[in-house]
């Protein structure tokens, strides 16, 4: 009896411990606001990113402004390693970082389970971002899940060196001019191209193009109410169909499956001319095709304007400092901030604000012949019109399709009309 | 005579002990009662520890598992409503899980059999009076050392497609390039090299152990007899090794029919290839429950993995058994 009733007494104390540290914390920040320094309890804020955020300067200098604070950076290699990271310790119900960076294709999945994150709602954040950004991280209900970090509007990369031994123009306004605004065009200039330079190819894989295609698409795998229309989808048929035709019977792809070693040799060995390539590409076909001359980027996009990727930063419920978390991130991603971390990796902004900031307008890229990419990507940002419906199965479901894609572009196990048959069935597996 | 004397009379003499008095009666009965309790309980006691702890680590999470198989059970969401053997039905009618039982099974005896042979040779020649002895025996263990994701590093450069070293040597030679990532056989090799490489020199070690531990004067005694190193080997290495070969091939079995991380870092998506090439059943729990976010699946093919490994195991004890036998009759 006596050690039981003293462990609930323990047991009373901590949760009066935890209470008035979480009412504390949800006060400051009213008081504080987003990007003011205020709180004087030494608090550790673990923040869990992938790839490149271009946050590591950041960090330094928050902590300058809150001696309090202390940030600790845990970085996965892969989005792929830190969305099962972040399944399983959200499941587990324990040991996520204070702050999670989402990415925006595994987002669905989590806005189905808005209890466990944290609403980060403030009127110090209200129109901070592009208005798909935001939307896309709202619940039905309003609930506002991540603050919009970088995003992925797309533009064309290619090789000058390739396209001049083509005999094709190589200056970045006629290269627009000729990749013309449809895939038909862009596809059109392909064919010129590899009439005259048989060793290459246009692009460097059918699923990177359908990537890029698909991202145009209003509604690609799946209805608003959840409905799977994957495999009855028209839009996605005839995209499938026309990647395909592209990549085998005109032989456009150079067969190389993005991400893979084939795919990273390929840059050297300039397998092929062209890659759709978001912001946050540059920094990879740099370290790719490093000590290769000649890449660059063209101010175009076939069919319109289109995003691929981009992240949020999220405060998982589970977390012991909410209210400094959410401070936090609303510094990070905040105009100013994301212009440096723009400046530090390529990461491009999603903020209304800092896309009109000198800073980034004036960035040039000098890997990319001096490219003027700040202005670049914020024409391509604009020309975003079109964001996708992504529901919850949008994951495996576009796996799916992506292996259907390798099947007959990379593997060569398959033909267009049976590699679709399995995808059906992978579709119905779901 | 003073044996007898003291043998004999024990049990008749304790038999007619209760009707002489009650007192060294009770005495005599409780240290009784106390030392046949410590007879019965104290070695369970003793390994308790290693039973509570295979409880906790290995029972639980068993049973747990088909608990989690009987029901609908997102990862993120938690256990669903209850569906019988639902999930079972639906496992076993898909074609992915019988492709990935045959590529485990493939991969594991492209493993596995090189792996014994060529670990049996390697202590052999360990065994022998070497210079340096120590390094080299170090030396084998290396590869094990290295974590199986910087292995797969390594070998995804040697194995890629078409810029990979091992298809530039084929195409310098005038051969066709080998399509690693696309046909099934050529990839479960690929990932039975990278299995080998780490796991060979350990194997090696522990058939070296077992050589040490067989008496000199046999082999002496081979040597008089006229045998040479080759014959010594076969004829009684080889022979006196069963038990320990037995374990070896068991344990690999085991890891073999686990296999995940070697064909995992085999690509980028980890999921095995387009068309499922090397997707194992380890792999397809995987995607099943962290790409598909679905337990109740994903629990059923580990729980009908592991009814495959009990058979294997029965199989494999049972030829064991065989062999030792035949072993005790020579």
């Amino acid at each position: 009896m006596k050690s039981l009733s003293k462990f609930s007494v323990l047991s009373a104390a901590a949760a009066c411990l935890a209470l008035s540290l979480t009412a504390c914390g949800s006060s400051s920040p009213e008081k504080s606001g987003v990007n003011g320094a205020t709180g004087s309890e030494a608090v550790t804020l673990t923040v869990g990113t992938f790839n490149e955020f271009g946050y590591e300067k950041l960090f330094d200098e928050y902590q300058a402004l809150n001696p309090n604070v202390t940030i600790e950076h845990k970085k996965a290699a892969t989005t792929n390693e830190a969305r099962d990271n972040l399944t399983t310790r959200l499941a587990a119900g324990s040991g996520l970082s204070d702050i999670e960076a989402v990415e925006v294709d595994w987002l669905p999945e989590l806005l189905q389970y808005p209890d466990r994150f944290a609403d980060l709602k403030d009127p110090a954040v209200e129109g901070r971002w592009l208005d798909w950004k935001a939307e896309a991280a709202t619940t039905p209900d309003g609930k506002l899940l991540g603050y919009g970090t970088d995003s992925g509007p797309e533009a064309v990369c290619y090789n000058a060196e390739l396209l001049k031994k083509a005999g094709l123009p190589t200056e970045r306004g006629e290269v627009a001019k000729m990749l013309g605004t449809t895939w038909d065009s862009y596809f059109q200039a392909g064919k010129a191209f590899k009439a005259a330079s048989p060793d290459s190819a246009w692009f460097d894989s059918a699923g990177a193009i359908y990537q890029g295609m698909s991202n145009q698409l209003e509604k690609v795998y799946e209805e608003e109410d959840g409905t799977v229309i994957a495999t009855e989808n028209q839009q996605v048929k005839d995209t499938y169909k026309q990647v395909l035709k592209a990549s085998t019977e005109d032989g456009l792809s150079a067969h190389l499956k993005q991400w893979s070693d084939d795919w990273a040799s390929g840059f050297q060995t300039g397998a092929f001319a062209t890659t759709l390539c978001p912001g946050w590409m540059l920094g990879v076909i740099e370290g790719n095709a490093a000590g290769v001359t000649g890449w660059d980027v063209a101010n175009v996009f076939p069919g319109g304007g289109g995003n691929w990727g981009g992240s949020y930063l999220t405060v998982p419920t589970q977390g012991a400092h909410q209210a400094e978390a959410k401070k936090l991130a609303g510094w990070l991603t905040a105009p100013e901030q994301q212009i440096k971390a723009f400046t530090a990796k390529g990461t491009f902004p999603s903020q209304k604000e800092a896309l009109d900031s000198s800073a980034l307008l004036g960035q040039t890229n000098a890997f990319f012949n001096g490219a003027p990419t700040g202005e670049i990507f914020a024409e391509r940002a604009k020309a975003v019109d079109v964001t996708p419906f992504k529901g919850t199965k949008f994951f495996a479901i576009n796996d799916a399709m992506q292996q259907a894609l390798t099947r007959v572009d990379v593997d060569k196990t398959d033909d267009a009309a049976s590699s679709w048959e399995k995808f059906v069935t992978a579709v119905k597996s779901l | 005579m003073a044996v007898t004397d003291r043998v004999k009379p024990r049990s008749p003499r304790r038999q007619s002990l209760p009707p002489e008095g009650t007192k060294g009666v009770r005495r005599l009965a409780f240290s009784q009662q106390v030392s046949k309790w410590d007879v019965k309980v104290s070695p369970y006691l003793y390994i308790s520890p290693f039973f509570i702890l295979f409880a906790i680590t290995g029972l639980f999470p068993l049973v747990y598992t088909a608990w989690v198989s009987l029901h609908n059970w997102n990862l993120i969401g938690g256990q669903g409503k209850f569906t019988g053997l639902e999930n079972y039905a639906f496992v076993v009618a898909q074609p992915y899980f019988w492709n990935a039982v045959g590529n485990t099974f493939s991969i594991f005896i492209l493993s596995s059999v090189p792996q014994v042979v060529i670990a049996l040779v390697i202590a052999a020649v360990l065994d022998a009076n070497l210079r340096a002895r120590t390094f080299w025996r170090m030396g084998v263990l290396v590869p094990f050392v290295v974590a199986p994701v910087a292995v797969g590093l390594i070998f995804n450069n040697l194995f890629a497609d078409q810029f990979g070293l091992i298809n530039g040597v084929l195409t310098a030679a005038g051969l066709d390039p080998v399509r690693w990532h696309s046909e099934s056989v050529a990839s479960h090799l690929a990932i039975a090299t990278m299995v080998n490489f780490r796991w060979t020199g350990y194997n090696a070690l522990i058939f070296l152990a077992a050589m040490q531990a067989i008496l000199r004067d046999v082999f002496e005694a081979a040597t008089i007899d006229g045998a040479g190193r080759l014959r010594q080997f076969f004829s009684v290495t080889v022979p006196m090794l069963r038990p320990t070969v037995i374990f070896v091939v068991i344990t690999s079995t085991i890891g073999g029919l686990q296999i995940f991380d070697e064909p995992r870092v085999f690509d980028q998506s980890g999921l095995g290839g387009a068309d499922r090439q090397w997707q194992t059943l380890t792999m397809y729990i995987w995607e099943l429950g962290w790409g598909q976010r679905n337990f109740g699946r994903a629990s059923a093919v580990a729980w009908l993995l592991f009814l495959i490994i009990v058979l294997i195991a029965l199989f494999n004890f049972l030829i064991a058994k065989r062999i030792a036998s035949q072993g005790g009759r020579k």
